[in-house]
């Protein structure tokens, strides 16, 4: 490969624009009001004016996922790793986790907030990471349980350290289905980040800007925040898929 | 001549859900020192097991294992592995594969000295040029000939191979055991072959083994007298044409099919 594959860069350009005019023609058509449904001319102007809260809010936002899903890295791998090595401990969280993943986190927020009154921070925190580790803990632990034994034998029949195989070869071999968990974890942690922000507003994030947008009635205000919180969430995503093309690349399917 | 592989009295059995099952019964074989060893048996009879005996990745319940006059307690890294599937590791170049056993035997030969190790086994084989293709890239015969340049690469003094040819077809396969009498010429080991071709073990093998049915012991064993490496035609002479009727009927007595004093008649 040489060079920048333009098809692959003003296809989606064009999609976006073709969807952009369509939901501006739909809009004028209707001709409903900006209450109703704000038409895309209608939001630019709310960015413009509103340009520096934008920023700032993402950050805010941007941040707090990032931490968040940086917590469910870790503790999510540790989990799969537990799990993935011991299939008695694998028998014994696995119910657990399935369960305090089918609660709706909108119920735990309240909760959360209640239990750490005014600690924003760690709050938003906590559920970005709540909301987001179990799929990067259970395909940790199914790539590992499912390394085929000779995998490991080539290794351990020299006489190679558990760490080693783990290093050399049970890690990178579930690389792959990580990086897989971590495409949907990292918009997990972002809706978990939002969900805060919304049910138990702190006066900062994009969450925050959508509710005064909400308070003042200013629906075009409304309607940015939702494309910049679509924009902030394409952006975290394209960062995994980067990282997965570095440290999984030689998974994908070579064109033939 | 001294015995590098001995098995004494090997009796093992698998804890399952169901009970112990017995799957070793007083296995005894060796191997002397250069010499190409085959093991034919019925599936299920424990060859995989004894492998990883040898291989010191698991302990008989009863007897001993043997391994160049050292009683095996541990891996140890004078051994080699292959098994039919050819276990590549796909985030690594072939080349890279090859020198994997390396960077646990010997962490500090330099990076360049492991290359060349790696690069003269692939020429051996015919994979110039291939070093650095993914495993993905290649045919099911030629990962095989990496998978084998991978468990010679650090000297081993024992060979263990679990059906490396099982999966190919029958053209690859010939290639690969012709291979098998080159690499022996230019790379001496003691080898133990599980296969369930019968040709295959007269071709290669300086003796053949025929285990029983689970649990296996030592049913049967053949001496093969022929130098290596052999014409592929030693395979239609007559003598090879007994060998392969003596192991057949061996192998009908292994399955329970024919009583052991009808064979013997
Ligand atoms: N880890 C294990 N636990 C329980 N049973 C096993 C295990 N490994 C193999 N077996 C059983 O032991 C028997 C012998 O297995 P194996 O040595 O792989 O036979 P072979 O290689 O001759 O086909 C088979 O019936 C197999 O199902
Ligand atoms: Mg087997």
């Amino acid at each position: 490969m040489t060079g920048i594959n333009w098809q692959k860069i003003v296809t989606p350009i064009l999609a976006i624009v073709i969807f952009l005019a369509i939901w501006e023609a739909w809009v004028w058509y209707k001709g409903w009001p900006t209450y109703v449904m704000a038409a895309p001319s209608d939001l630019w102007p709310a960015f413009w004016r509103f340009r520096w809260l934008f920023l700032e809010n993402s950050w805010q936002t941007l941040w707090r996922t990032m931490v968040g899903l940086g917590l469910s890295v870790i503790v999510g791998t540790l989990l799969g790793m537990i799990m993935g090595l011991s299939r008695m401990m694998n028998d014994a969280l696995y119910p657990l986790l399935v369960g305090f993943n089918a609660i709706p986190k909108a119920t735990v927020v309240p909760i959360v907030a209640l239990l750490f009154i005014g600690q924003h921070d760690f709050n938003t925190v906590l559920v970005a990471f709540m909301i987001s580790f179990f799929p990067i803990a259970v395909s940790v632990a199914i790539g590992l349980s499912t390394l085929e034994p000779e995998y490991r034998d080539i290794l351990r029949s020299l006489g190679a350290s558990r760490f080693t195989i783990f290093w050399k070869i049970a890690l990178p071999k579930t690389l792959p289905e990580f990086f897989g968990a971590l495409k949907v974890a990292v918009t997990l942690a972002f809706i978990g980040t939002n969900l805060v922000e919304i049910v138990a507003p702190h006066g900062r994030g994009l969450g925050s800007l959508f509710d005064s947008g909400r308070i003042a009635s200013n629906y075009p205000l409304m309607f940015a925040v939702l494309i910049a919180l679509a924009l902030l969430g394409i952006f975290l995503y394209y960062i995994v898929v980067i990282l997965e093309r570095i440290f999984a690349g030689w998974a994908e399917r070579r064109p033939t | 001549m001294t015995d590098l592989i001995a098995i004494k009295g090997v009796t093992h059995a698998y804890q399952t859900d169901a009970g112990p099952l017995p799957v070793l019964d007083n296995l005894n074989l060796s191997v002397p020192e250069g010499r190409f060893c085959a093991v034919v048996g019925p599936s299920g009879c424990g060859k995989s097991t004894l492998t990883r005996l040898i291989a010191g990745l698991m302990f008989p319940d009863k007897g001993e294992v043997w391994l160049h006059g050292e009683l095996v307690k541990s891996p140890r890294k004078t051994v080699g592995m292959a098994f039919q599937n050819p276990v590549l590791l796909e985030w690594r170049t072939i080349l890279q594969n090859v020198i994997l056993p390396l960077e646990i035997v010997a962490p500090s030969m330099p990076k360049a000295k492991k290359e060349a190790r790696a690069r003269e086994l692939l020429s051996l084989v015919g994979l110039e040029g291939f070093e650095d293709k993914r495993p993905s890239e290649l045919s099911g015969g030629m990962r095989q000939r990496a998978s084998l340049c991978r468990s010679i690469v650090h000297k081993p003094d024992v060979l263990i191979l679990d059906e490396p040819f099982g999966a190919l077809d029958a053209f690859t396969r010939e290639d690969l055991w012709q291979l098998m009498h080159q690499l022996r010429a230019e790379e001496p080991f003691t080898a133990l072959l599980i296969t369930h071709d019968l040709r295959e073990s007269v071709y290669l093998a300086d003796q053949v083994v025929v285990m029983s049915g689970r649990p296996g012991t030592t049913q049967y064993v053949l001496n093969i007298d022929l130098p290596s490496p052999r014409p592929i035609d030693m395979l239609y002479s007559a003598q090879s044409v007994e060998w392969l009727a003596t192991l057949r009927k061996q192998i009908e007595v292994a399955q329970g099919r024919t009583p052991e004093k009808e064979a013997q008649a």
